[in-house]
């Protein structure tokens, strides 16, 4: 079948003749590339392509296809292609999700890709990720537990691991903190992502730092900024119960951990 | 810019970042260095476990976990880095629960333990429960738990951060240099810097991008092991790849062995389970290599579903709970990338190209080797999958990637810290990033009617998967080897659009594209002329294991035309070479 592809394309350097080492390149073939990049690509603008695809095919596969046949130039992450490495998540058809988990059929024949909102755009589909893992690097998401530790393993019941089960799932695609009106709002709120990272530790009947934890994400940018909008649930591509693990965080700094 | 560090890691997958946590633990000034972020990295995908002999659930020993590789690897595997493999499994899992892996657990608490291809009780009696586990992402479990604890320890990260090239002090390995550092391109702008350092890592990972059936990421182009080649360092064993029996049809996405592990069964289009006809024992939970064989033999037989190209795993009878609890992430596949419900229906399955059991030759202490003398290359270390220790030998037994890559990621950072506490840093090379920016200036400046990467990269990928996969054989192979040159000379003549500087992926596809020629070529050539059937690589035109001539390690070193071959002896500590059944 044939596909209507329309990609939201950014070029941030459109007269940009070379790869430089710090210095300006000569000797490069300015004709193509003039042509390659036309000045009037230095604003996003959406740009169609006409793809034929066969229906199980998925978005990144489309993508894929594109930038071999028609557009070498097309810029978008990828790596595992099945949903575990979290790249490549896209606006796709006004929804976040991730490009390799989402197929034609489930979408139809007209298919839009624009970058995650809510993230400065570096190149095409390519956004900025380091505010993002700055802010999971802020709660503290590592095992805290200061006591000996025992020759085997420590132990742990199949209910206490059962706790935290949902949120060790999280693969920080940024699907839900770029689909969240609250950080938009703010883009200082540490947002979902992060707060699901934390309550893989807060819940994890070994660790010992949820004090500090809570502490951090009960000041102005942390879990009170959550609007209870359930957008973070409709885009994590694991099916992880966002809102209930935020839930669950604000309960433990009202009343202790449960 | 040049960074002077005195350890650098290149690669963040679990290999690199064990690595990174022990020399941060250390006290040396590390930078790790990724294409990617680190938890990206392919470490994350794998599924079914990681095995080591607690005997949590039944009697088991590091001895027969050492026994089982070594025999899995059809013998070709060194025994005394198998030993260490097995020995420090143990302690390592240990630790990473100490770190906060979340296993699953026991009713009693302890870590939860299942079965595994090819690992067995008591010396090949019956399968062993040694795979410990968490669901079925313990690779994910792996990479989130070892980035945690690099992040706690305050680890240096250069992100989209790609290596490509290695610097050298005092001449090229082959000339006695010492490794002095790389060169890297930041994705985020284009520009090229040095990073100088004592000791050097790399944990690159595989390069199953050279097939088109594969269930490696994009990624996965063998850059850390083309750039050694290039630099005169051999390659080793690299005929032997794995191809794991349960891919998705058609795009090689993997359902873990797990499914087996747990015990789901294939059936051909009969509704038989043809194992019972090439491995009566241990049947679907044979190693991974027979297994494959037996699907293409079936599929030959006119057995495959409705004559197809493909098998059925069936996992029906093991009931909702099992399926949903402790198998999750494969059957949100089968419904996502097949439309197939694993519930209610058996889910097709093919062959997939998985696993590079061959790589850059290394020591127990994961440092980089030269020649049939195990020469080592002062400051120059390599862990996981890009690295030929060898544990796997012919054959990798499943879970022990993730037993390699701890083992020897730990070992290689323990190893690095006390190399780098003894030299001196080496000093700036000037014009260090003067060879790699010709290449790339090269590729951008030809005009855009050249060749593309695109086309010559599908044609390899069928190339490679048609004639140098389950079945080989030498006619086939010279027909393969003339397909690479060819391709080879055409990739010298390609051309792109992107001209840009920033996220420039098509020029990068371009390079990694150039590597995965160079470590095709070698495959090719490795497994050409190697005239006998032995683990994964079979030669239907020497079907038999020859030891008298075979049992040694393949070493391809980069010549003017192609790969030069050398061979290395196999260290035999244990356990003597026997016919291999199941």
């Amino acid at each position: 079948m044939n596909v209507d592809l329309r990609i939201l394309r950014y070029d941030p350097e459109p007269t940009s003749l070379a790869f430089t080492a710090g210095e300006p390149a000569v000797g490069v073939a300015a004709a193509p590339a003039a042509e390659a990049n036309p000045p009037s690509q230095a604003k996003p603008h959406w740009v169609t392509y006409k793809v034929e695809v066969d229906p199980m095919d998925r978005v990144l596969d489309l993508l894929i296809k594109v930038k071999a046949e028609q557009d070498g130039s097309l810029s978008f992450r990828r790596s595992c292609g099945h949903g575990i490495c979290g790249s490549d998540a896209m606006f796709i058809n006004s929804r976040n999700r991730l490009a390799c988990r989402i197929r034609v059929d489930q979408l139809g024949k007209k298919i839009s890709v624009a970058p995650l909102p809510g993230l400065p755009v570096v190149k095409d589909l390519i956004v900025d990720m380091n505010g993002f893992f700055g802010k999971y690097r802020s709660v503290k998401p590592y095992l805290i537990n200061d006591s000996p530790e025992p020759e085997r393993e420590r132990r742990q019941s199949p209910e206490e691991r059962a706790r935290y089960d949902d949120t060790t799932k999280c693969i920080m695609c940024a699907a839900c903190t770029s689909s969240c009106p609250s950080f938009w709002a703010r883009p200082e709120y540490v947002g979902p992502a992060a707060i699901v990272q934390a309550h893989r530790f807060i819940f994890d009947s070994r660790d010992e730092g949820a004090a500090e934890r809570l502490e951090i994400l009960s000041d102005e940018n942390g879990v009170w900024r959550c609007r209870t909008i359930f957008n973070c649930v409709d885009a994590c591509p694991r099916g992880i119960n966002i809102t209930r693990a935020i839930l669950e965080v604000s309960s433990a700094i009202v009343g202790g951990r449960g | 810019m040049d960074y002077p560090f005195d350890a650098v890691v290149v690669g963040a997958g679990g290999a690199g970042l064990w690595a990174a946590l022990e020399l941060a633990r250390e006290g040396v000034n590390t930078a790790v260095l990724t294409k990617l972020y680190p938890t990206r990295s392919h470490t994350g995908t794998a599924q079914g476990g990681v095995c080591a002999a607690l005997g949590n659930l039944e009697e088991d020993h590091w001895e027969w976990h050492m026994f089982d590789t070594v025999k899995g690897g059809d013998y070709l595997v060194d025994q005394n880095a198998a030993e260490v493999l097995a020995r420090e499994a143990i302690e390592t899992v240990i630790e990473l629960e100490h770190m906060g892996l979340p296993f699953n657990r026991t009713a009693e608490g302890k870590i939860d333990q299942r079965r595994f291809g090819g690992h067995t009780s008591n010396y090949g009696e019956a399968p062993v429960r040694r795979a410990c586990f968490a669901a079925d992402r313990t690779g994910h479990m792996i990479l989130q738990t070892l980035y945690q604890q690099c992040i706690k320890h305050g680890v240096k990260f250069f992100d989209e951060f790609q290596v490509v090239d290695l610097l050298f002090e005092g001449g090229d390995p082959g000339a006695g240099g010492r490794a002095a550092g790389v060169v890297a391109h930041r994705l985020a702008d284009g520009q090229l810097h040095t990073f100088r350092a004592k000791a050097v890592l790399l944990a690159t990972g595989g390069f199953g991008r050279m097939f088109r059936i594969t269930s490696n990421a994009y990624s996965l182009t063998g850059d850390g092991v083309a750039l050694c080649y290039r630099h005169g360092i051999p390659l080793q064993d690299m005929e032997f790849f794995q191809f794991h029996p349960t891919g998705i049809v058609g795009i090689g996405i993997l359902l873990s062995e797990a499914a087996r592990g747990e015990g789901g069964t294939l059936l051909n289009d009969l509704g038989e389970r043809f194992m019972e006809r090439y491995a009566p024992k241990l049947m679907e939970l044979a190693p991974r290599d027979m297994v494959s064989r037996a699907m293409y033999q079936e599929i030959r037989a006119g057995r495959g579903i409705g004559g197809k190209d493909y098998l059925y795993l069936d996992v029906r009878h093991l009931g909702r709970k099992v399926i949903e609890e402790k198998l999750p992430d494969i059957t949100d596949f089968a419904r996502i990338y097949q439309g197939v419900e694993p519930l209610t229906e058996p889910v097709p399955v093919q062959p997939t190209a998985h696993y590079a059991m061959g790589g850059i030759p290394t020591n127990v202490s994961a440092e980089v080797t030269r020649d049939e003398k195990s020469t080592v290359v002062p400051g120059l270390f390599a862990a996981g999958e890009c690295a030929c220790v060898s544990v796997h030998g012919a054959n990798r037994l499943g879970t022990n990637s993730l037993v390699d890559l701890l083992v020897f990621g730990r070992r290689a950072g323990r190893q690095m810290a006390r190399y780098a506490g003894g030299v001196e840093r080496p000093r700036p090379i000037p014009n260090a990033v003067e060879p790699v920016r010709a290449e790339l200036e090269a590729i951008r400046a030809r005009p855009s009617s050249g060749e593309s990467a695109a086309a010559i990269r599908t044609e390899l990928q069928a190339e490679m998967m048609d004639n140098v996969g389950v079945y080989r054989d030498g006619k086939l192979l010279t027909a393969a080897l003339a397909k690479v040159r060819e391709l080879e000379a055409r990739h010298d003549r390609i051309s792109i659009t992107d001209c840009g500087s920033v996220f420039n992926t098509e020029l990068i596809e371009a390079r990694e594209l150039g590597y995965l020629l160079d470590i095709a070529h070698v495959t090719v050539s490795s497994a050409l002329a190697r005239t006998e059937s032995r683990g994964a690589h079979s030669r239907e035109d020497y079907p038999e294991r020859d030891d008298k001539k075979w049992l040694k390690h393949t070493l391809a070193y980069r010549g003017t035309d192609g790969p030069t071959l050398r061979y290395k002896d196999v260290s035999i500590t244990r356990f003597e070479p026997k016919p291999r059944t199941y």
